[in-house]
């Protein structure tokens, strides 16, 4: 596959600080790329620049090989971290309004149906509660039948229930064949959806990938943890176990006789979690820091 | 009722106060700025009793009713009009001494009515040949005098505040961001924003003219097509000056003091309230720089004294005129974001 976007060496200064200091990737058509930061780590103004928002102060942007031209604006939905409607709209006035800016439009029944908008396609929009907000925000970055859709941070400050039926929204426009690319800070997201990832921090990307094989790369498949309580005498634990934000944590190939090994060192297991390594895991190994601020 | 709670938030709403330098121009400037204003507006005399045009050669006749005190004397250079301005009490005489002497009272004029004893009275000890002209006129009540510039300053408020204020606003909580991302051009969105708030000021002020013609039957002389004329290149330029306040401001506390900055001195200099006529010559002279004083006189001279288009086609032609330029600038200055 080729790539339909590539980023090349893109750097953006601002008075005080470099916000994006050399970032350069490829996107493949029809696939989901995910930057992955905490915040200020420079992945919305990386995206904004993608989108052609904010100009780089160097690099080049290529959209499907070529420089950016006229009809990149057409081809591409954005879903901006926050955004504002014009007021005194229904949800329906502000499709309609949106789509009227383009050419070519997706059919508007069928876009209603796929977020969920009919229970409230009346409703002033600044009467929506977030969940609904982000969905109608979705749908008008569909309303153009983009090639390529940009979600800045498409789940932050949703409940749970709500980023779930999100994911979903996603997984259904992926299905579609669409490319996206999607910021997050939410490593169980990018998991989830993204084929690659960036991971981004201070302006740089650090590692990129698919997230199984990143783990897999960086990780044994299994982390044993445990409460810094439940271990009485910590001199006598194996190397392998570190102990990491009041919890000791043990990657293991093997559970059962990690399980055993720490059974016979007397560890208390009572409250021992046992889990997949995650992208936070990986994140913190390769800077140091956790993933969320 | 928690009180900690209630100190909380008001700790923070001075915070945000006096941490916004901005904020604290306008709100010790303006006032300021305004005061100074009106005191230099009116730093003349204001003990005259009475106010005589006078149309005078270059021969300097010596006439002792010139000197009289507590009388102030307008030098006028056009006779018909000056003649108008006694039959709408705006003078009291009017005194032609530029070949026979002559003089125009208003016999429906209380002050006419005493000027015209002591300006006889004056030349028993000093003849002067002087040949009476009376006219008649009722006197032009305030409100069909105010009502031109009423009309014109809520146009303008409505024009600076409807797209001045709201664009800026919408480039502080995104929503510029989000139409820049669509293939909307910069020149479209501004084009939208102009036509729409053209569209809006001219169905309200009809609305206004109507609403106040039935409360209070004001006059109108002149033409209609001549006044909408006026008043919608009025509305243009007024819209295209908060269109250039609106091009990169992103704030709103900005945008309030700019626009605020923009409107009060027109509101207090362009004629809307009481006539300029009379005040400083550089009052008088600043007040010409101000669109508003354009829209008020023209529209009065059409309201009031019957104007067509062809009488206020100058003023028609100067509001269209700066209302391009404007355009022109805006549209380079501006910014999405």
């Amino acid at each position: 596959m080729s790539a339909i976007l590539e980023a090349q060496n893109l750097v953006k200064s601002y008075p005080e600080v470099i916000a994006v200091d050399g970032i350069g990737f490829a996107v493949e058509a029809g696939s989901c790329y995910g930057l992955l930061g905490p915040n200020g780590a420079g992945k919305t103004t990386t995206m904004e620049m993608l989108e052609g928002v904010i100009q780089p102060d160097s690099g080049k942007i290529l959209y499907q090989g070529k420089a950016v031209g006229v009809s990149f604006k057409h081809d591409i939905g954005i879903q901006f971290q926050s955004t504002s409607l014009l007021d005194y709209q229904t949800v329906i006035e502000a499709l309609t309004m949106f789509a009227a800016m383009y050419e070519k439009t997706a059919n508007l029944q069928e876009l209603i149906e796929l977020c969920h908008l009919q229970e409230f396609i009346n409703r002033d929009t600044r009467k929506l509660s977030g969940g609904q907000r982000q969905r109608l925000l979705l749908a008008i970055a569909l309303v153009n039948d983009p090639t390529l859709i940009f979600l800045d941070e498409p789940t932050t400050g949703l409940d749970p229930q709500s980023r779930r039926n999100f994911w979903h929204l996603i997984e259904s426009i992926k299905l579609a064949g669409k490319t996206i690319i999607l910021t997050t800070h939410y490593m169980e997201e990018a998991y989830r959806l993204c084929d690659y990832i960036s991971i981004v921090d201070k302006g740089k990307i650090i590692i990129e990938g698919n997230p199984d094989a990143l783990l897999k790369q960086h990780f044994a498949p299994t982390v044993i943890r445990l409460p810094q309580a439940a271990i009485l005498n910590p001199v006598n634990l194996s190397e392998d176990i570190i102990l990491l934000d009041g919890l000791y944590e043990l990657f293991t190939d093997d559970v059962s006789a990690s399980i055993a090994r720490l059974e016979s060192q007397g560890v208390g297991l009572d409250d021992c979690q046992i889990s997949a390594p995650t992208l936070e895991d990986l994140f913190l190994k390769l800077t140091g820091h956790a993933l969320r601020t | 009722m928690n009180l900690t709670r209630m100190m909380a938030l008001m700790r923070a709403r001075f915070r945000e106060f006096y941490r916004d330098k901005a904020s604290w121009s306008w709100n010790l400037a303006m006032p300021i700025l305004i005061i100074a204003g009106f005191a230099f507006i009116f730093s003349g005399d204001s003990k005259d009793l009475f106010k005589v045009a006078v149309l005078q050669s270059d021969s300097k006749a010596d006439i002792a009713f010139l000197k009289t005190d507590y009388i102030r004397f307008i030098r006028v250079t056009e006779l018909q009009d000056a003649i108008t301005r006694v039959q709408r009490h705006q003078v009291d005489m009017l005194l032609d001494l530029t070949a026979t002497p002559r003089y125009w009272v208003n016999e429906y004029s209380a002050n006419g009515y005493m000027l015209e004893k002591l300006f006889r009275e004056s030349f028993t000890m000093a003849p002067l040949n002087v040949q009476r002209e009376v006219v008649s006129g009722k006197d032009i009540r305030y409100v069909d005098w105010v009502m031109p510039g009423v009309l014109a300053m809520n146009m303008l408020f409505s024009c600076l505040w409807g797209v001045g204020w709201v664009v800026v606003r919408y480039r502080k909580n995104g929503v510029l961001r989000r139409l820049q991302a669509t293939p909307l051009t910069a020149f479209e969105f501004l084009s939208a924003q102009v036509i729409a708030r053209l569209i809006i000021v001219t169905v309200v002020t009809l609305m206004v003219f109507a609403g106040a013609d039935l409360v209070v039957d004001f006059t109108m002389r002149g033409s209609y097509l001549a006044l909408f004329l006026v008043f919608f290149s009025g509305a243009a330029c007024f819209t295209s000056m908060g269109l250039l306040v609106a091009t990169r401001l992103k704030t709103e506390e900005v945008a309030d003091g700019l626009l605020s900055l923009m409107s009060w001195p027109m509101m207090i200099m362009s004629g809307v309230w009481f006539s300029m006529e009379g005040t400083h010559p550089v009052a008088q002279f600043i007040s010409q720089l101000f669109p508003l004083t354009h829209l008020v006189d023209a529209s009065r001279r059409i309201m009031i004294d019957g104007a067509g288009i062809t009488g206020v086609a100058f003023e028609i032609g100067l509001l269209c005129s700066l209302t391009l330029l404007l355009l022109f600038v805006s549209s380079k200055l501006f910014r999405w974001s």
